[in-house]
């Protein structure tokens, strides 16, 4: 018999500490902590980030206009006030964690170019050619390289 | 007398009324209710009609003494509420006992005539609300479906989700439901 591995799905959980991004409501795209489980479809959430402009309030978040992050506070007490929560999110370095992370790369780089004017837009339009040139370049030379 | 209340949500009144003093009782009783209502005219009246159910006194021969709103002390806190009912169905009057875990006794309220709107097809004036207490001891949860959420390390996954709901009739691709 063919050896079966079985592995179980590892999934984000909702949890005391884990970090939800909010996707819908005055702070979407705001990312915040789960302080307290109020029930299975609502948590209480705080973000107290080190930046002004990504304070999240306390507050009660359906869990349906959230989504899991892979990232927690472990060890996170269960209703800690706003100033314990901010202490341990700054320790844990979640900010740095969060502008590290694939997705908020990806959302910042398609905010930047959703804002870009006409000029830098041509720019890209440059660069993009430029880079292809050189990319092609060296392809062909591969390929002459084999023929060869 | 302002209230500020919020429109389509439940306010905690506490409204006092006497009987309209007359010279053979100059100092009327007082008496005192903690009455859920979206507005404070709906809260005088439902006071009315609770205090006529319980001592000889109408609106007519009656007088509101004040109405204010009692806020939620920590409405930041989680919280388990108890309530009492009493509540009229199309066959007869029956007693309940509700548990909800909410963060005011307001919401707690509002929760409570949403079930009982949804379980029991019960209207707002066919709810009688007797009491709202708070649980502080998690021992003395009675109904699973709060004493479930309670547990040390609570945790659960979300599975089966989809990104953005409703949004297209049709779609090229599967949506992934794992995120």
């Amino acid at each position: 018999m063919a050896d079966i591995d079985v592995k179980l799905a590892s999934w984000k959980l909702v949890e005391v500490g884990r970090l939800v991004l909010i996707r819908r409501g005055p702070y979407a795209g705001k990312l915040a902590a789960i302080v307290e489980i109020v029930d299975h479809r609502r948590v209480l959430v705080d973000g107290p980030s080190g930046e002004e402009k990504k304070i999240v309030p306390r507050h009660v978040l359906p869990l349906a206009h959230a989504t899991l992050t892979p990232f927690t506070i472990p060890q996170l007490p269960r209703a800690a006030g706003t100033g314990p929560v901010k202490k341990l999110w700054a320790k844990n370095e979640i900010d740095g964690k969060w502008a590290n992370s694939s997705f908020s790369k990806k959302t910042e780089r398609a905010d930047r170019r959703k804002n870009l004017t006409d000029f830098e837009r041509f720019k890209v339009l440059r660069l993009r050619k430029q880079a292809r040139y050189e990319v092609q370049k060296s392809f062909a030379k591969v390929r002459a390289a084999t023929k060869a | 007398m302002t209230d500020g209340f919020t429109i389509g949500r439940l306010n905690e009144y506490q409204v006092i009324g006497r009987l309209l003093p007359t010279e053979a009782n100059p100092t009327p009783k007082l008496y005192r209710m903690r009455i859920f209502a979206p507005n404070s005219v709906v809260a005088k009246s439902r006071f009315w009609y609770f205090l006529s159910q319980l001592r000889k006194i109408k609106k007519s021969n009656g007088e509101i003494v004040s109405l204010n709103v009692i806020s939620e002390k920590r409405p930041l806190k989680v919280k388990n509420f108890g309530i009492w009912l009493r509540y009229n169905s199309r066959s007869g009057t029956h007693n309940m006992y509700k548990e909800f875990r909410e963060m005011s006794r307001t919401e707690a309220v509002e929760a409570l005539y949403q079930d009982m709107a949804a379980r029991h097809r019960a209207r707002f004036d066919s709810v009688h609300i007797l009491k709202v207490v708070e649980i502080t001891d998690a021992e003395t949860i009675r109904r699973p479906y709060i004493k479930q959420l309670l547990g040390k390390n609570l945790k659960f996954p979300l599975p089966h989700r989809s990104a953005n709901p409703g949004k297209k009739l049709y779609a090229y691709s599967r949506p992934s439901t794992f995120a």
